[in-house]
């Protein structure tokens, strides 16, 4: 079942063209990483899939619908970037609230609160909470009626290390059960192996879609093979460069087809140690962003 | 529905947590008893008066402070929502624009008819306990009239702040525009009424402007409330136009009413040009 259609999409602002030319899908149970640059239209993509605005041309359709429709809005769960609550209300007042608008239960909120470890400062008012806590608090609100479909935009601001593992870990079960997920993040290491699918912006265009597996070899970054106690005359002609990292560790870059003739030669030559490091999303990313022309308002160096 | 509820109860409890609403009574409560006794010090009296005098004198402090109050209590209530980083993430939701305005229209509008009638009642008990030989009929209809028409009064500028907080785009905008409904409607256009009055020497026609009256939300309160009595100051300034006024009190309230609906409908419309 697709989940999300977006079909030649274009949105303007005025005269301004932010978003052009956008097709890509989304089934049910499928993660999808949406990167770009500021200012690529990532916002606007999730503004239009949230229905909060209407595309100049194209179709969006959500589970089959519109999403403006309640019964559509009924199913999607919405984590802002910087999310912000009433200060004057306790966290589980928040929750509660909300809950009654999506028309989810008392006892979601009580269970939800628990999940996202809150439920000692529920009774606190949201003005005293952390952003952490605060970032929590937008998840569990996300949650609430049990959406077929999370978008979350920026989910691991504010998270510690062990809060950001446990919500990568929270989307890993929603998947299983069928949720699907739209994951917008600058923050690219540590989600790469909990997305399904990759849509990379650039400048309002959709510059890249598929798997990471199928980005990966539309690239065709080279591999990097991290060897340990590697013979200082050794050479190979597949290998594209050679740099030392410390005294004992050096990384040599193949293309990603001549990895295994390398490890090859490289399990002959007595080494004590070997890590293979695939390109990451960030290289990915990075790749694209260049094709695109867009390094210098990606930031990208 | 439920949606306009749920807006209108948080509305409304904010309205108890942050004390505006117990503030809003008492401050009607110490006005309104201290009026009903002291209205007519200057004139060397003290005690209370008489029923028409009293509501006179309630009409004319609350022609003042009830835009005043709702406009204080809602003129943040879009633009205050999208600053305080609320406004998208309740739109998300299965809720429209105008279930979000309505509920926020029931709930500040409870808070205000709550508060009228605990501050003005107390008036109204007060004189009922206190004064002897009142007619109790009399009583209850001159106040049950002028607490519901002050709160559509409320009811009036509640949709003027929200038209107004629907335009501005920032929080203290929105104050400042609300400042000048207040002048607009409290201040000047009486005056500029007298001034037409006065400077066109009887070049416009006399039968017109009386009607003119009737596009001040204010004005149509005053001649609800002073309308009913015999006298009640009705000659004063600008109100005396209001003798030539062929409209019944019906009609009157009909036109407050109206205007709460006209107001709230550009709100409503302003609101839905509104990006969140």
């Amino acid at each position: 079942m697709t989940v999300v259609e977006l079909k030649d999409v274009q949105q303007k602002y005025g005269q301004m063209l932010v978003l052009d030319d956008n097709s890509w899908q989304l089934g049910a149970g499928q993660v999808l990483g949406l990167f770009g640059h500021n200012g690529a239209g990532k916002t606007t993509t999730v503004r239009l899939i949230l229905g909060l605005i209407k595309e100049s041309a194209g179709q969006v359709k959500v589970l089959g619908g519109c999403p403006q429709d309640a019964n559509i809005r009924q199913q999607i769960g919405f984590l802002p970037e910087n999310i912000m609550f009433y200060p004057q209300l306790t966290g589980a007042e928040t929750l509660h609230f909300f809950a009654r608008l999506k028309g989810a239960s008392n006892k979601q909120v009580e269970t939800l609160l628990e999940q996202v470890g809150l439920s000692a400062a529920s009774n606190k008012r949201v003005k005293t909470y952390s952003k952490g806590m605060r970032q929590r608090l937008g998840i569990a609100q996300a949650l609430l009626g049990d959406p077929k479909l999370l978008i979350l935009d920026e989910p691991t601001v504010g998270l510690d290390p062990i809060a950001t593992q446990a919500l990568y870990e929270l989307i890993g079960r929603l998947r299983e059960t069928g949720t699907s997920v739209i994951i917008c993040s600058h923050v690219l290491p540590g989600v790469e192996s909990y997305i399904d699918k990759v849509v990379i912006l650039a400048r309002g265009r959709l510059e890249a879609m598929g798997s990471l597996y199928d980005l990966r070899e539309k690239a065709g970054l080279s591999v990097g093979v991290r060897v340990a106690g590697l013979p200082e005359n050794f050479t190979h002609p597949a290998v594209l460069s050679h740099n030392i990292l410390d005294g004992q560790w050096q990384e040599l870059r193949v293309a990603p087809n001549n990895k295994l003739e390398l490890l090859g030669e490289l399990l002959k030559c007595n080494i004590t140690d070997v890590e293979v490091r695939p390109p990451s999303l960030e290289d990915i990313y990075c790749f694209y962003m260049e094709q695109a022309g867009a390094v210098g308002i990606a930031g990208v160096q | 529905m439920n949606q306009i509820i749920y807006i209108a109860r948080k509305e409304f409890s904010d309205g108890l947590r942050n004390r505006w609403t117990l503030a809003i009574s008492l401050l009607f409560a110490v006005l309104a008893v201290g009026i009903a006794w002291f209205g007519a010090a200057a004139s060397g009296q003290v005690g209370f008066t008489s029923i028409p005098a009293t509501i006179a004198s309630l009409a004319s402090l609350a022609t003042f402070l009830m835009p005043l109050i709702a406009l204080l209590l809602a003129y943040d209530a879009i633009v205050g929502e999208e600053e305080g980083g609320t406004l998208m993430l309740l739109l998300t939701y299965p809720l429209t624009r105008r279930q979000l305005l309505l509920g926020k229209f029931v709930g500040h509008g409870c808070i205000l008819g709550v508060a009228t009638l605990i501050g003005f009642g107390s008036a109204a008990v007060a004189i009922a306990l206190l004064v002897p030989d009142v007619s109790f009929s009399v009583l209850l209809f001159a106040f049950g009239r002028f607490i519901v028409s002050s709160t559509l009064l409320g009811l009036v500028f509640l949709a003027f702040a929200y038209l107004l907080s629907s335009q501005a785009t920032e929080k203290s905008t929105a104050a400042g525009l609300a400042l000048g409904i207040w002048f607009l409607f409290v201040l000047v256009f009486d005056l500029a009424l007298l001034t037409i009055l006065v400077v066109t020497e009887g070049s416009v026609s006399p039968d017109a402007l009386p009607w003119l009256l009737l596009l001040n939300p204010t004005d149509i309160y005053r001649l609800i409330n002073l309308g009913g009595f015999e006298s009640g100051g009705q000659g004063l300034g600008v109100m005396a136009l209001a003798g030539d006024l062929p409209v019944s009190q019906w009609a009157l309230w009909g036109c407050l009413v109206a205007w709460v609906a006209v107001v709230l409908f550009f709100a409503h419309w302003r609101f839905s040009k509104r990006s969140a």
